[in-house]
């Protein structure tokens, strides 16, 4: 019947004016609203910006205030990390005993082609490696972000002896895993 | 000099005496055409930078986001900078590309818009053309545009740009048959196609009060049709940016790309000005009937306020559609021009003539 | 295919779309002959981000290629890092905690919420409607939030390790995803608003590219796209892993087959995804983080195998393993590289603005058609 097709004709046009109008007062809503804005102003508030905890900026090996470290240059980072980024050269130098120890010399990381996976972080034995905060990586020579991770004048932390009980000296041996 | 912010014919006639008494006529003459010609390319040079910097904001606060804030105070110098760095550009020549045609056909397009704006009435007594045919005057000149996209689109010798101008002709060329019919209705309502006859007409109160629910309805399509007849909004598949890569003006680049640019912000202003005059009174305050204290209020603000106020705030409603909508597909839009908009358009325009006849509304 | 270019009539003329262009979410290339403003045929040429992925993975170990999975479907990553490490416990026989079964599946269904918000966000801009990515990505910048603070990265996490986790997840983590929740139920019925109640969305997603339900199982067309035809697919339901099985949640089936039943599946699915995390988000037991594994993981020989469900749709991992630290070899049956093939069935016989939204409604991400 042509009336039905009338009828559908209007109600077609104003369930579509209705639906219009609700989409523009999403929009209209926001745009009365200043508050709802969520960007923030980056290179002003550097000062303030705080990111996470466990935010991955770059790998960087933990150095304490008195400027020692927990690398002993084990070379199970280099081991894992997937891609190569880090590579480490060791020194042997005698230690208070008089024998030959390991020392690392340069902990050298990639910046330029770390995927943060997060291996070395994990599978470092003495916990020596953690992933640093800063973000800002940017450079204008590609050799700076090959970086060394050890500090100049660094020394390894040793951790205390303990107490030693009177033991055969070949048990002591033993049990004093290769540094 | 005299100045009147209530009536600029006392300024413009006291130049014009100035003139007349200092030279000869026709070197009077020529210096008007010359003064009012600087002024209108700095005032279209200006507000048309001004839109793309309000539509940016505009853009920005419905999208919870800020917008240009660093080049100036509230980055107002946004699109000078813009400007500047356009003007640098290279002007990227096409091999085999038709020359005369590509140079040509962005100067059309800004010419058309020019010649449009030169015809509206800011404020009383500062309207630079008042011919009797106005309204048709305002919208044969409008359509040369479209001769100057569909130029820039087939001397550009890319199948891209030859489909966005191909369909912004059909758009366009359907389009304006509804604009055409909207603004007839209130020709038939005020009896004259004069703009200055039309804003007279409405110091009792504005036509899409006194011409109640054909005036209402003939404005919402006026609004709907011209927003398709500037390639905007929910209607811009002609330089639909994530479909074409920009259409008819791909292969543009630099000041020619800034006049395509400009003239569309431009045809926006020229548009929500036209709605502006013919259905919400131009530069005349809102005025109730025969309450001469309201109107008497209501005069305090100058008219050329009123005349801003109301083209801003047309100029956010377009703004509005473009940011909510997603774009219709040129079958569609075809769809919506001839089988909803024209067929409600006519029979809107035999209903006010049967009103007219009549003498069923608020006169 | 040189006999198709040859015999081109006239007034059918051939267009590129890509590598580079707005739409196509990633480098992929169509080659589109037209006729007007019709299309006769539509080719996709991948391989633009072939990266040797699993060429790769047979020098490295396991736990190695658990951040390499990561880079495939970048916006489904806790699925993909899931896969491999789901068929390497399985290959060793490991049980993980049941913690980290929880864990998982709340990571799982808070990427898929992150990858359909994105997934909408775009949808919405190739249309036409640009503020629909600004809302989106808004709300999915809670999520990348919550994800930064326990894991140190928004996109790419190599969270998942075979074993269990790489590590334990932040104290705050479960008072921030049940406020993210409250916040979101908030927002997703404006989505609605804007986007899927408007006249012009219907009427530029229905009857468009309709695809059978049979046709759909020929194709191989799993995920979101192919539960709008009515397979039901869902590896979810079908094949249960992790905590799964645990959790009450409707498998979305819509039998239209046309991009609009394709857009409201995934829909519906952030409101179910919403309510598993809901069911799961207060009951993690507590526990160990990861099983006790060895340092240098040794597969035993044979041929192992392990199906998810992606945001996209089903990712099988297939390990062929000779005893060695490394596999002899990996493969990877991912979901776009299938989903991709249906372009030509679908898109023959619109128009071009059809087949952007066509290809938005697949939801393709291209890294992970060339792997």
């Amino acid at each position: 019947m042509p009336m039905n097709s009338v009828v559908k004709y209007f109600s077609d046009i104003f369930k579509a004016i209705k639906s219009l109008w609700k989409g523009l007062m999403v929009t209209g809503y926001y745009f009365v609203h200043p508050r709802q804005i969520v960007t923030q102003q980056y290179p002003e508030n550097r000062k303030n910006l705080q990111m996470f905890d466990r935010f991955k900026g770059e790998v960087i090996l933990v150095h304490d205030e008195n400027n020692q470290h927990k690398c002993n240059g084990c070379g199970i980072c280099q081991l894992n990390c997937p891609n190569g980024s880090i590579e480490i050269i060791t020194d042997s130098v005698p230690n208070e005993d008089g024998k030959s120890e390991r020392i690392i010399d340069k902990h050298i990381y990639h910046l330029s082609m770390c995927t943060f996976c997060g291996l070395c972080v994990k599978s470092c034995p003495s916990n020596a490696l953690a992933f640093g905060q800063e973000f800002e990586h940017a450079v204008f020579d590609r050799q700076k972000l090959t970086k060394v991770l050890n500090k100049p004048g660094s020394k390894i932390k040793k951790e205390p002896k303990e107490p030693k009980a009177p033991k055969p000296a070949e048990t002591e041996v033993k049990s004093n895993p290769a540094n | 000099m005299a100045f009147n912010i209530y009536d600029f014919s006392t300024t413009t006639k006291a130049v014009d005496e100035w003139l007349k008494a200092t030279l000869s006529p026709t070197w009077a003459f020529v210096t008007e055409l010359v003064i009012v010609g600087l002024v209108f390319l700095i005032v279209y040079a200006i507000v048309g930078l001004y839109l793309v910097y309000a539509e940016r904001k505009v853009c920005a606060f419905i999208q919870n986001r800020v917008g240009p804030n660093r080049v100036g105070k509230w980055g107002l110098f946004q699109t000078i900078a813009d400007l500047i760095k356009l003007l640098m550009k290279e002007l990227v020549t096409i091999k085999r590309a038709d020359k005369l045609l590509f140079n040509v056909a962005p100067f059309i397009v800004i010419i058309a818009s020019f010649m449009a704006i030169a015809a509206i009435p800011f404020a009383k007594g500062l309207h630079a053309v008042d011919f009797n045919i106005g309204v048709f005057y305002m919208m044969a000149v409008s359509s040369i545009g479209v001769v100057g996209i569909l130029i820039a689109g087939w001397s550009s010798n890319s199948k891209y740009s030859l489909i966005g101008a191909m369909r912004s002709g059909a758009q366009v060329v359907s389009y304006e048959l509804s604009v055409g019919l909207a603004l007839l209705s209130v020709v038939i309502f005020s009896g004259s196609m004069q703009l200055s006859t039309i804003i007279e007409s409405q110091a009792n109160g504005w036509w899409i009060f006194k011409g109640h629910l054909p005036a209402i309805v003939a404005f919402v399509i006026f609004l709907i049709a011209s927003t398709a007849e500037i390639n905007r909004g929910p209607f811009d598949l002609a330089e639909a940016e994530s479909e074409l890569t920009a259409g008819f003006h791909t292969e543009y680049s630099g000041i020619k790309f800034a006049f395509f640019f400009l003239s569309e912000f431009m045809n926006m202003f020229i548009v929500a000005s036209l709605a502006a005059t013919v259905f919400l009174g131009g530069w005349m305050p809102l005025h109730i009937g025969n309450l001469e204290a309201f109107n008497r209020v209501m005069d305090f603000i100058p008219p050329i306020f009123w005349y801003l106020g109301k083209t801003v705030f047309l100029i956010y409603v377009i703004m509005w559609f473009k940011w909510t909508f997603p774009r219709l597909r040129i079958d569609q839009l075809l769809t919506l021009e001839w089988k909803y908009l024209l067929p409600i358009n006519l029979v809107n325009i035999l209903l006010i003539a049967f009103l007219v006849l009549m003498g069923w509304y608020f006169k | 295919m040189q006999d198709i270019l040859a015999a081109q009539e006239d007034g059918e003329y051939i267009i590129n779309i890509g590598p580079q262009h707005p739409s196509t979410h990633g480098v992929l290339r169509f080659v589109v002959s037209l006729k007007g403003e019709m299309l006769e045929y539509v080719i996709p040429h991948c391989g633009y981000i072939h990266r040797g992925i699993e060429k790769m993975s047979e020098s490295l170990t396991y736990p190695q290629i658990i951040h390499l999975t990561d880079r495939m479907d970048y916006l489904s990553a806790h699925m993909n890092n899931e896969a491999v490490s789901l068929a390497v416990e399985k290959a060793l026989g490991v049980e993980v905690p049941e913690r980290v079964k929880y864990i998982r599946t709340i990571l799982s269904e808070l990427q898929r919420l992150a990858s359909h918000q994105l997934w909408w966000a775009a949808f919405g801009m190739d249309l036409g409607g640009l503020t629909c990515f600004f809302y989106g990505l808004r709300d999915r910048e809670k999520i990348l939030d919550i994800f930064e603070e326990s894991f140190g990265s928004r996109l790419l996490h190599s969270f998942i390790c075979p074993g269990g986790l790489m590590n334990d997840i932040h104290p705050n983590f479960q008072q921030r995803v049940k406020e993210f929740i409250k916040y979101f139920r908030k927002k997703l019925p404006e989505y609605d608003e804007l986007l899927t109640g408007n006249v012009i969305f219907e009427q530029r997603t229905k009857d468009l590219g309709i695809l059978s339900k049979e046709e759909a199982i020929s194709y191989g067309l799993t995920g979101p796209s192919g539960r709008g035809s009515g397979f039901a697919c869902d590896i979810r339901k079908r094949f249960p892993y992790s905590a799964y099985d645990k959790v009450e949640f409707k498998e979305i089936l819509y039998n239209e087959g046309d991009t609009w039943a394709r857009y409201k599946v995934r829909m519906d699915e952030m409101w179910e995804s919403m309510k598993i995390i809901e069911q799961l988000i207060d009951n993690i037991p507590a526990g160990d983080f990861t099983a006790k594994m060895k340092p240098v993981i040794k597969l035993p020989e044979g041929e192992y195998s392990q199906r998810v469900e992606t945001a996209r749709g089903e990712l099988g991992v297939y390990i062929v393993s000779t005893g060695e630290k490394v596999p002899y070899r990996i493969h990877f049956r991912t979901p776009n590289f299938s989903n991709l093939f249906v372009m030509n069935r679908l898109a023959a016989g619109f128009k071009i603005a059809d087949l952007i939204a066509i290809s938005g409604s697949l939801d393709l991400v291209i890294p992970d058609i060339d792997r």
